[in-house]
């Protein structure tokens, strides 16, 4: 029994993470009907911001720095410390990969955009080998070993010795920080104006800029938001599995890619509950069955969701009139 | 039009350069993983090879020519390793090929080098397979039979463990061997292997497998993987609460397994080809000049690779002409040549029969334990 709780709390952290990826592809889909594939390099790119960032602050003991301001002991770390470090790191990812997302969107996207749907895509994947490429070339291809921040904290037990469950703060605080942003993303879609302004583009463009909505500005919003989730959760993975490669986004994205689509491609809600339904199920898999075929269950998720409800799980089914 | 012409002219003169008629260097190529999730097994391996072949060359070379290293990257990939295999025996016509660490890899080269009679000596492939291939394979390592049974015979004598969990990498014929052996040599000695769990090479998440061998409670557990996944597989135990001690074998070796493993590593025992702290001169010495040369400690991987070379060229030397058959038949004939990882003897398998060294692992440190000898 504590197995299969185990195996669950897994699931939700490891989907907690694929949730903040899908987002941004469902919302580039429902805007632009454009499948990003260069959104899982935003995400590894996410990874090594905060890869540098960590090794600045353990380096410059900046953290130790943080420590004495809330806990009143420089080699003091709690939860706290750790926590506000995290976050500072993952704010700093997120802004590095808003400005990414901006530029891929107005120098590669764009320019495109009255071009056949075809060429978007092609183009996107040509963007996402660009980065991978450049990132081996940048960062070296040897895979790299993230500082722990949160190496002295023990994780909380429940229950006795032989049926406990381990929960970690850090998988807690992945789990927590997921949550929040998806809130904070669905306040922004159903109550601002730039929300609703998303929303208007992505039902019908040419009729949202007839009304005078500037939807240059909102795609590129859409794209910055989708791109800050994806750093968010890059940094998120590399602090839980502390290993960042160059190559490290593709299967990710793709997995997040089947996420999505499983919940509705275009549907937020969707999104996320298509990915925590992807890692519980990939949890359980591994740990009930055999962990070799746990990538392929995504693709097929992905083939089956294709073939029973092609609009996923709470997509709507829009006849296209012609 | 005058430009054009003599740009070709040029051009074809320059790679007429390359013809090897008037070379005064005996070619000498080496394939490894300097980049990928096994870097440190690459890189080492190079320093060690290169250190040889730069000591020799201070001498004279060998028969008066100078030794050239061709090195070719095959970034942890099979693939890549073969293709740098073709490359090396077919376009730099090299006389001999070291190479590889991985078993998987080497399993790769091997048949190029065979159907092209090129010899090759792996520094540090342990899988038996490797030299069955052909009769122009050797090794200067011992082989994972004898590798499992060290650590089998660690775990239930020293240890005194009775129940032991296997977690293994499919995608490297170097685990799943190393772990049919270690089985077999357990469960002989009267252990029991009570839960058998697989990850792949480049998997992060290992806390699925972990979870399911927690509730097995064994006494210890053997990952006989490469370092990047050990690490990363230490830290997820210890967080699960897994205080079993951790078994491997010398996939470990490399500074970069504490870095990605930290304190988890603690409670852990690998066996290996070499430990530093050997006092005996040769170590010593060897230790003394890889550390001049490139400023850091040498791993099992450098002084395997350091092996490999002195011993193609001992076999060299010892030849007329240095020709691909002759350097075979030398290596073929190696015996109690004195290396810096022992007394090295080429069997007619083409496997070197060597003893083991069992590290521990203590606070980032290798710490020697014993020696076991076949």
């Amino acid at each position: 029994m504590a197995e299969f709780a185990q195996y669950i709390i897994n699931g939700l952290s490891q989907g907690g993470t694929y949730a903040l990826i899908a987002l941004g592809y469902t919302m580039v889909f429902g805007i632009l009907q454009l499948i990003n594939f260069a959104h899982g390099e935003v995400y590894m790119l996410g990874a090594f911001v905060g890869y540098y960032a960590s090794k600045y602050i353990v380096n410059h003991q900046l953290n130790e720095r943080i420590n004495l301001l809330v806990n009143g002991a420089a080699d003091q770390a709690s939860t706290s410390s750790a926590i506000l470090t995290a976050i500072l790191i993952i704010l700093l990812a997120m802004v590095t990969c808003a400005l990414i997302g901006f530029l891929i969107e107005r120098l590669a996207y764009r320019p495109l955009r009255s071009s056949p749907r075809i060429n978007l895509l092609i183009t996107a994947v040509g963007v996402s080998l660009f980065f991978q490429y450049s990132g081996q070339l940048l960062f070296g291809s040897d895979p790299k070993a993230y500082p722990d921040l949160f190496e002295n904290l023990e994780p909380w037990t429940f229950g006795s010795d032989d049926n406990a469950i381990f929960l970690e703060p850090l998988k807690v605080f992945v789990f927590g920080t997921a949550i929040t942003l998806m809130l904070i993303l669905r306040h922004v879609i159903f109550h601002t104006r730039l929300g609703r302004a998303m929303r208007a583009v992505s039902f019908n463009h040419d009729l949202a800029s007839l009304m005078g909505i500037p939807t240059d500005r909102v795609i590129a919003a859409t794209f910055m938001m989708g791109s800050a989730l994806a750093g968010a959760a890059g940094v998120m993975v590399a602090m839980t599995y502390p290993k960042v490669e160059p190559l490290m986004g593709s299967l990710p994205g793709l997995k997040a890619f089947c996420a999505a689509v499983l919940g509705g491609i275009g549907n937020v809600t969707g999104a996320v509950l298509g990915s925590f339904i992807l890692g519980v199920a990939e949890a359980l898999l591994s740990g009930y069955g055999t962990p070799t075929y746990k990538d392929a269950l995504a693709f097929a998720i992905l083939i089956l969701i294709l073939l029973i409800k092609p609009s996923g799980l709470l997509g709507v089914h829009r006849t296209e009139k012609v | 039009m005058f430009l054009r012409n003599f740009s070709i002219v040029l051009i074809l003169a320059a790679s007429f350069g390359h013809s090897s008629a008037f070379a005064d260097t005996i070619k000498i190529g080496e394939v490894g993983s300097m980049t990928g999730s096994e870097a440190t097994f690459g890189i080492s391996t190079h320093e060690g090879i290169e250190l040889a072949i730069k000591e020799q060359n201070a001498k004279g070379g060998v028969k008066g020519k100078k030794l050239e290293l061709i090195s070719v990257d095959n970034q942890g990939k099979p693939e890549e390793a073969a293709i740098g295999t073709t490359k090396l025996v077919t376009q730099d016509k090299v006389v001999a090929v070291l190479g590889e660490v991985a078993s998987s890899r080497s399993l790769a080269m091997a048949p190029i080098a065979q159907k092209n009679k090129i010899p090759m000596i792996s520094p540090s492939s342990t899988n038996p397979k490797v030299t069955t291939i052909g009769d122009y394979i050797f090794r200067v390592c011992f082989i994972d039979p004898f590798q499992g049974s060290v650590m089998a015979k660690f775990a239930s004598e020293t240890l005194k463990a009775k129940k032991v969990a296997v977690l293994r990498d499919v995608k490297s014929d170097y685990s799943l061997g190393l772990s049919d052996f270690f089985k077999e040599s357990f469960i002989k000695s009267g252990g029991e292997i009570v839960v058998e769990q697989t990850y792949s090479s480049g998997d992060v998440d290992f806390n699925s497998q972990l979870t399911s061998i927690r509730a097995k409670k064994p006494d210890a557990i053997f990952v006989p993987g490469y370092y990047t996944e050990v690490g990363l597989i230490a830290k997820q135990a210890r967080k699960l609460g897994i205080k079993a001690a951790l078994l491997g074998g010398d996939g470990w070796d490399s500074d970069k397994l504490y870095e990605i493993g930290g304190k988890s590593l603690n409670n852990g025992y690998f066996s290996n080809h070499y430990s530093k702290d050997d006092q005996s001169p040769a170590v010593q010495s060897f230790v003394k000049n890889y550390k001049a040369a490139y400023n850091k400690v040498p791993d099992g991987l450098a002084a395997m690779g350091y092996d490999a070379a002195l011993v193609l060229i001992s076999a060299m030397e010892s030849t007329k002409s240095a020709s691909p058959k002759e350097i075979r038949d030398a290596v073929a004939k190696i015996k109690d040549f004195q290396a810096v990882t022992g007394r090295i003897s080429i069997d007619e398998k083409r496997n070197a029969n060597k003893p083991a060294v069992i590290l521990e692992i203590k606070d980032g440190k290798f710490l020697y334990k014993s020696t076991v000898n076949p």
